[in-house]
């Protein structure tokens, strides 16, 4: 069978918030530009955002600036953040959400006219750009449609509107090819057909998202394989700070068909309280030490801080989000929770009910057409739920390369920018950022070619043949060996890990490999949901054994990865970066210690020496009192 | 709580299949989605439907259950009673490429017939000022997350394959009136909406508001005041005029 061949400068994998960014910047910068996904074009996950894009335009309250968010997201990363990409994010998210306005958003606005900012947990100010709640929506579809504005544009100019930038919706890439050490394309399927397809490009840039469809109870969707971290470390790039997977403290918990299913964070920016099944505030009892003078420590003061923040400290609903989730877990696991086995996230005592489905329509919706409750008369269950990877693909901040040449990544498929713990509304803003970042940096990759690698036939044969073994055997069906991987990360490697659990869930990983090269697909080509999960296990095995055995090796608790039996957090650790590489067959997974760079002066000295000392060595503390006297 | 239900699901490619039946376990709180995908996992592996979000947000699980248009991650297994069987079909406005899923290329070039949005050309960004007021009409249309099954259901092109070419989709002739309203546009887009999108086309029914899984009225909010707006062009000079001349200014404060 012929396999379809197309030739560009760039493509993108993905059509999320990142993805878009990139290709818009691509072709902005006069790339022939290709954006391949596995849906159709406007339905990536980005689309499920809900609470906003974190951006200091000090809108609503004119003290917030760089600096201050700055400051905000190495918190909420426990300071693993690569703080380049956090200075590089802080500093340039305005313009990003300032420019989407230009193509069209219409976010929520503040009286004087400017665009609205909401409160979220982590962030001193009210600083989450927003639209109700559906603003994954406003921006992906802003996106999309500049997109099509380019390709207008380029309808006039060339007479073709696909002439620079062109869409390959439903479309999986399963392999990236390499000539040499260099990226020279990617091979993969449509989903639609079967049909083969290979792009011959010198630059990729990545931006598939992330991969919470390893566990049972996520917020992600069936896209979220992890393919990009996958395919990035099939192609030789690494992965860095695997073992920091973010639980959202609060997914629905019945009916258990949406078990998982995202309860924006907004829900508590804009009053929802935690109760136990006692009726206690409990968030209350579970302010960590490093957090103490920043939270309120009576309900009183917490309720008063959303009419008063300048002399009021906010509640503890307000922790990041490993917090929340942390304390949620105990309050069920020590018999608190509620008839479902969550916590109570009330909103209707709180707010008027106008003001409930105002603020937050697309809840109330949910809620009453999923689970029969009214979010404006009755409290909701809420419990945590896998929802966002903070590791990723290792790549440089300010062009988010990787270490192959030719590729990219960025978003949720990239890693470092949010330690070990993301703040909610900083994946949007991180998307145009860093989207726009990958996009330049593949263009002027692009640009410093002398000639382009050319895609060898021997590995389009391979891919080609990886691609269609499952059709030819006659094996065991694919949904089975995905169940049972993603039981296993949810109860060995979830939430709350330790030695032996992680031991068990690798040995389990090991298994299921061998039972994933006998799965088989049945039906032909056209469509074939089975087929293309079967595809989808390499990938998600392949990720699922960084995540344990970066965790196995982390002998502390930090952020997204908490150990029972290393229930502190060492300074020592946060010096070290767990990177993990594999062979180019996907066997022989390794995880190596990297030294994190120290931050720059002028950046570890908007710190105080009182926060620090929380966080870093005494050697570290002993350089930054060198500096401070300098 | 568990019972097995009925089902009838279209299987086939291209322009052939049938309707198949099915005997499935459901289980309390369950959606249509749900089911769907147990039949995948149990019983046809090749069973082809879209989906994403599983809660109403990305507008990719557009079905028809006993031939209405629904959502089938919004719609409970409740709503039906547990001897009724099950009807599901893809939408019948667009080719079918397999089963439950269906080539809804038709939309994604009318999005691109649209003019895009335009902003005078002195406003950078950042500076824009807009009261909430002044969007809320455009940021109405804006919660539309895609599904089509407005265009699926609008009776123009339902049946009429021969209007598909002349006629936007209730989608996209929302899309117009979206862009007409933002108050910093400085197209003209009234003459287009009529004579290339055919808003001529549109007698009213309601049937897509009917349908529309965000309860966006897009006849009543968008469809008839568009309608208006093209009337008030036509017959009232004296409106024509100003409109220009506003929008020359770049005041942007519009309509
Ligand atoms: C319910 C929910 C609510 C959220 N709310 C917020 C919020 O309020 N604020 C915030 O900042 N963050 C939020 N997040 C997180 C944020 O939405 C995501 O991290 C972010 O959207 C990821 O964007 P992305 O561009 O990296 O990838 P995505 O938007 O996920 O896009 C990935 C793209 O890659 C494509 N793709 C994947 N694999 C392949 C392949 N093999 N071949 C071809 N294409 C492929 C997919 O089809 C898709 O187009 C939320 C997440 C969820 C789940
Ligand atoms: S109101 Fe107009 S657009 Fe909507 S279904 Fe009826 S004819 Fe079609
Ligand atoms: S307007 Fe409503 S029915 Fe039409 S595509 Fe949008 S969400 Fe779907
Ligand atoms: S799956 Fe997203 S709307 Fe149904």
């Amino acid at each position: 069978m012929e396999i379809e061949r197309h030739e560009y400068d760039v493509v993108v994998i993905g059509a999320g918030g990142a993805g878009l960014r990139a290709a818009i910047e691509a072709r902005q910068q006069g790339k022939r530009t290709a954006i391949v996904c596995k849906s159709l074009f406007g339905k990536a996950h980005t689309v499920m955002a809900e609470g906003g894009a974190a951006a200091a335009m000090g809108n609503v309250n004119s003290d917030d600036n760089w600096m201050v968010h700055f400051r905000d997201t190495m918190r909420g990363g426990k300071f693993l953040n690569n703080w380049r990409m956090a200075e590089l994010h802080a500093k340039e998210a305005p313009d990003r959400v300032w420019e989407l306005e230009a193509w069209g958003a219409l976010f929520d606005r503040t009286k004087d006219g400017k665009i609205s900012q909401r409160n979220f947990g982590g962030h001193e100010y009210p600083r989450l750009a927003h639209v109700g709640d559906r603003t994954g929506l406003e921006l992906i579809r802003t996106l999309q449609q500049r997109v099509v504005a380019l390709q207008q544009e380029d309808e006039k100019l060339h007479g073709d509107a696909e002439a620079y930038i062109k869409v390959f919706q439903e479309c999986t890439v399963t392999r990236l090819l390499k000539s040499g050490d260099a990226i020279s394309g990617a091979f993969g399927y449509w989903r639609e057909n079967g049909r083969l397809i290979l792009f011959d490009a010198p630059a990729i840039v990545l931006a598939t998202g992330g991969i919470g469809k390893s566990y049972v109870v996520t917020s992600n969707s069936w896209e979220y394989t992890g393919d990009g971290h996958a395919l990035a470390l099939l192609a030789g790039a690494k992965l860095i700070n695997m073992e920091f997977i973010q639980f959202h403290p609060t997914g629905m918990v019945w009916p258990p068909s949406v078990r998982g299913i995202l309860v924006t964070e907004s829900v508590r920016g804009d009053g929802g309280v935690l109760r136990n099944s006692e009726g206690r505030r409990f968030m209350f009892d579970y302010i960590p030490d490093v957090f103490k003078d920043k939270y309120a420590t009576t309900e009183e003061e917490g309720d008063r801080w959303y009419t008063d923040q300048a002399n009021n400290r906010r509640p503890p609903e307000l922790l990041p989000r490993d917090e929340v989730a942390r304390a949620i877990n105990a309050e069920v696991k020590a018999g608190r929770g509620s008839p479902q086995g969550g916590v109570y996230l009330d909103v209707s005592t709180r707010l008027p009910a106008a003001e409930i489905i105002r603020r937050l329509p697309s809840m109330h919706h949910q809620f009453k057409e999923l689970a029969d409750v009214d979010i404006t008369k009755e409290p909701m269950q809420v419990g945590p739920t896998c929802h966002y990877i903070m590791g990723g693909v290792e790549v440089d901040a300010d062009t988010g390369a990787a270490a192959v040449p030719g590729l990219f990544a960025a978003g949720e498929v990239s890693g470092g920018m949010h330690g070990s713990n993301r703040l909610g509304g900083n994946s949007l803003s991180d998307l145009l950022v860093f989207g726009r970042r990958a996009g330049a940096g593949a263009s002027a990759y692009v640009d410093g070619l002398k000639a382009r690698p050319a895609v060898s036939e021997e590995s389009v044969a391979a891919a080609k043949a990886e691609a269609l073994a499952p059709l030819e055997r006659d094996g065991e069906n694919p949904y089975e060996v995905h169940h049972e991987l993603q039981r296993t990360m949810n109860e060995l490697v979830g939430i709350i890990r330790n030695a032996g659990e992680v031991t068990q869930a690798l040995e389990a990983v090991e298994k299921l490999k061998e039972r994933a090269k006998g799965a088989g697909a049945a039906g032909g080509r056209i469509y074939n949901p089975g087929w293309h999960l079967a595809l989808d296990l390499r990938n998600m095995l392949l990720v699922s054994e960084c995540v344990a055995r970066a965790a196995l090796l982390r002998e502390e608790s930090r952020g997204g990865h908490t150990r029972d039996d290393f229930p502190g957090m060492s300074a020592e650790w946060r010096r070290r970066l767990l990177v993990c590489g594999a062979s180019p067959d996907g066997s022989a997974v390794t995880v190596e210690e990297k030294a994190q760079p120290a931050m720059r002066d002028d950046l570890i000295t908007l710190f105080d020496r009182a926060e620090l000392k929380k966080y870093i060595t005494e050697e570290e503390l002993a350089d930054f009192d060198a500096l401070v006297r300098e | 709580m568990g019972y097995k239900a009925k089902f009838r699901v279209w299987r086939g490619e291209g322009g052939e299949g049938k309707l198949e039946d099915f005997t499935v376990e459901v289980n309390e709180g369950e959606v249509v989605l749900d089911i769907i995908h147990r039949l995948q996992a149990t019983q046809a592996p090749d069973l082809a439907v879209r989906w994403n979000c599983k809660a109403g947000k990305c507008g990719s699980c557009s079905m028809e259950i006993n031939g209405k248009p629904r959502l089938g991650c919004m719609t409970r297994m409740s709503t039906f009673t547990e001897d009724e069987t099950i009807t599901v079909t893809p939408m019948r406005t667009f080719p079918v490429i397999k089963d439950l899923v269906t080539d809804v290329s038709f939309n994604y070039q009318k999005a691109r017939e649209i003019p895009s949005f335009t902003p005078p050309a002195s406003v950078k960004p950042g500076e824009y000022r807009m009261q909430q007021i002044d969007v809320e009409r455009s940021q109405e249309f804006r919660k539309c997350i895609e599904c089509f099954m407005c265009n699926n259901v609008c009776h123009v092109i339902r049946d009429h394959e021969e209007n598909k070419t002349n006629f936007a989709g209730p989608r996209f002739l929302m899309r117009i009136a979206e862009l007409d309203m933002h108050p910093y546009d400085v197209a003209d887009r009234k003459d287009a909406a009529q004579e290339e999108h055919g808003l001529g086309y549109c007698n009213i029914t309601k049937c897509c508001t009917e349908v529309c899984p965000e309860h966006i009225k897009i006849t009543d909010n968008a469809l008839i005041p568009m309608k208006e707006r093209v009337v008030d062009r036509r017959y009232d000079p004296l409106v024509w005029l100003g409109n220009k001349i506003f929008k020359r200014s770049g005041s942007g404060s519009k309509g």
